[in-house]
């Protein structure tokens, strides 16, 4: 018993972002005004959700990211997923992809296919969908420095199946702010990178009303290390210096902000992370409001996705990670996320099964349809803890809004390596907890067992690679060679000019079967490319 | 006394650095001296890197799946440059069975998530003396 209690005594009783939590709250700790603070959902500031009806009137659409091997492989698991229910795709797509590089490049060598699927050209995009009306789905796509590549590849395979771009709908991660921040999958230096990205937002504000051309991604920044407060402040100041970048090129903030979305983390502390999204709604809702003047409401409406955390996932007895899945998504659900990927229980291990995939989609079905979790929207408004929680998250995120300004902003930021070295902070100082035994993680530092039967893992065949670089070279040997130089020149002129829109560019070398390498070729010779000095 | 040499290399296209981050603050930690190279870095910008540094350990983080390519890419080239006796450690999301591959082409531990960085230390400092 001495020792159980000793061990009990040692654990924090933080949230594990290192929050200090009060054994329990009362109407003195709490500081609410309804309508100034909370407001009905679907109401300002949104703190309880962005419809009136939340999931009564529509559930959150059951997204699972998927991608690997060719897109042969990952078309037939689109399909597996769409006739087992699911209601939306999203896109993973493999490192050379994500980096810019075909994959016949030397770069290339052993990634292709390994972390999701190997896109190269308009042709493996048409693979990809083959049999998949896109007027009837709507499509996420995980790409970030080459995203208006990928952007034109799927405009092009609507116009082949004759679906007007009006009705493409889906979301392009887009996000590059967080890659410097955080994933670090950048090519172009920030202020070209940023162009590019305002370029994808105005276009797609004239010519793809349905997309949502950038999905702000706080996922990324969570998982590198970082606290919640953390992934709640930084995304949010990615979110204004996006919507700073496209009024500075004279769109007006309600032609635009509608259609950007958000992507958080739903990680394993589960209050903390129901509060971050209930702080982030309002902040939001504030800042578009009363900073940069929105009138539409649906200029205010902070419309997430989230994804369990990848992060919190254990190698040993990854059973396990089920019940983690399971909590983190709840707290997705009670949150109000719009949309959700549940991880499966082998991606500590491997990427997911077709069986712990489907198990993962489950899971989700389960909260929908069976928990009565839906019933209510924001069932947790209200409480004393959640409410203080929620502000005290609020409170740090504006501390971190005056630190960030301080610096220049979020690029100032990010040049002086500021988010690194506080989410590297944060990463060691949670790792630390864990080894002095003051946070527990179950299988991994208590309950620890020996005798574990791996479980089934997919393997991507290593053949894959070379048929994938047989494809790319197939396509470079049976287009237009003079459409392709044209489509390059004109990519390269445009690319030089900041007062043209590069997205026409784009779509036409798409067309053209242009591959992504060669037009991230062309744009690096034009702008350069962007290295960190890295900090630990 | 010299103090143990340890480069930590991310190699591949991934930019998964958290774990090489935390690794590379313990055993600073700890008293090594640590040599991070940044991301993306090819086998053979990483092995020059610990010929120049004079490594005692090299240790790979990689999570892209890419470490069947890879890892045995740098621990040839450390052979094929006279640098066998630098030891090499590789830690990142490896299936067992490429852990006992790995091992068997020269690679002395593979760690898994959750590996504590004490466990890394340890393991180095018995390993790979200065």
């Amino acid at each position: 018993m001495a020792a159980t209690e000793d061990r009990r005594a040692r654990e924090l009783h933080s949230t594990i972002s290192g929050t200090p939590v009060a054994p329990l709250y009362t109407a003195d700790d709490v500081e609410v005004d309804y309508e100034r603070d909370l407001g009905d959902p679907g109401e300002f500031p949104y703190t309880r959700g962005v419809y009136a009806t939340m999931y009564r009137g529509r559930l959150w659409t059951m997204r699972q990211f998927a991608g690997f091997g060719t897109a042969v492989e990952t078309n037939a698991r689109f399909r597996y997923l769409l006739e087992h229910g699911q209601t939306g795709l999203s896109t993973a797509f493999d490192m050379p992809t994500l980096m810019g590089y075909d994959s016949d490049h030397p770069r290339s060598l052993g990634e292709v296919g390994r972390e999701g699927v190997a896109i190269d050209s308009l042709a493996d995009m048409e693979a990809l969908f083959a049999g998949i009306p896109l007027g009837e789905v709507s499509t996420s796509m995980t790409i970030n420095s080459p995203a208006a590549i990928l952007l034109a590849f799927y405009v092009c395979v609507g116009e082949q199946q004759g679906v007007p771009r009006a009705e493409l709908r889906g979301t392009v991660q887009t996000d590059i702010l967080k890659e410097y921040i955080a994933q670090k999958e950048y090519i172009f230096p920030p202020a070209a990178s940023l162009r590019l990205v305002t370029d994808m937002i105005e276009w797609s504000a004239r010519e793809l009303p349905r997309m949502h051309p950038i999905s702000i991604s706080g996922y990324h920044i969570r998982e590198a290390g970082s606290t919640a407060a953390q992934e709640l402040a930084f995304t949010l100041a990615n979110g204004f210096t996006y919507v700073e970048w496209a009024l500075a090129r004279g769109l007006d903030v309600d032609e635009f902000a509608p259609r950007l979305s958000f992507f958080f983390n739903a990680h394993i502390d589960f209050f903390e992370e129901i509060a971050k999204y209930r702080a982030a709604r309002r902040i939001w809702a504030r800042e578009l409001r009363d900073r940069f003047g929105a009138q539409d409401e649906r200029s205010l409406l902070m419309r997430f996705h989230a994804q369990t955390a990848g992060v919190s996932l254990t190698a040993q007895q990854p059973e396990v990670n089920v019940v983690r899945t399971t909590v983190e998504a709840l707290a997705a659900v009670l949150g109000g996320c719009q949309s959700l990927h549940t991880n499966s229980y082998d991606e500590a291990l491997a990427l997911p099964t077709e069986e712990a995939a489907r198990l993962a989609l489950r899971t989700q079905q389960v909260i929908a349809y069976e928990t009565g979790v839906v019933n209510t929207a924001d069932p947790v408004g209200g409480s004393y803890f959640v409410e203080a929680l929620t502000n005290e998250l609020e409170r740090q995120a504006y501390e971190y809004f005056e630190r960030i300004d301080a610096l220049g902003g979020v690029v100032g930021a990010i040049e002086q390596n500021f988010f690194q070295r506080e989410i590297a902070q944060a990463s060691f100082r949670y790792q630390s907890e864990v080894e002095r035994g003051e946070r527990v993680i179950v299988g991994v530092n208590r309950y620890v067992s020996d005798d574990e039967t791996p479980p089934k893992l997919l393997r991507i065949d290593p053949a894959l690679e070379q048929a994938q670089v047989e494809r790319v070279r197939a396509v470079r040997a049976r287009r237009d060679d003079g459409a392709v130089a044209t489509a390059l020149l004109r990519l390269r002129a445009d690319a030089a000019r900041e007062d043209v829109n590069l997205m026409p560019a784009i779509v036409d070398a798409a067309r053209a079967y242009v591959t992504l390498g060669e037009m991230c070729d062309t744009l690096r010779e034009v702008w350069g490319v962007w290295r960190e000095t890295p900090v630990f | 006394m010299r103090k143990q040499r340890v480069v930590i290399a991310k190699p591949g296209l991934d930019g998964h650095d958290r774990g090489a981050k935390v690794i590379a603050r313990a055993l600073r930690d700890a008293g090594m001296e640590v040599i991070y190279t940044g991301l993306h870095q090819t086998p053979e910008q990483i092995v020059e890197t610990a010929i120049q540094e004079d490594a005692d350990a090299v240790g790979i983080s990689i999570l892209s799946g890419a470490h069947m390519t890879l890892v045995p890419r740098i621990v040839d080239l450390l052979r094929e440059r006279g640098a066998d006796d630098v030891l090499v450690v590789v830690g990142g999301t490896i299936p067992r069975d490429d852990v006992d591959e790995l091992k068997r082409l020269g690679v002395a531990e593979v760690f898994t998530p959750g590996a504590p960085t004490t466990e890394i230390v340890e393991f180095l400092r018995a390993h790979a003396p200065a």
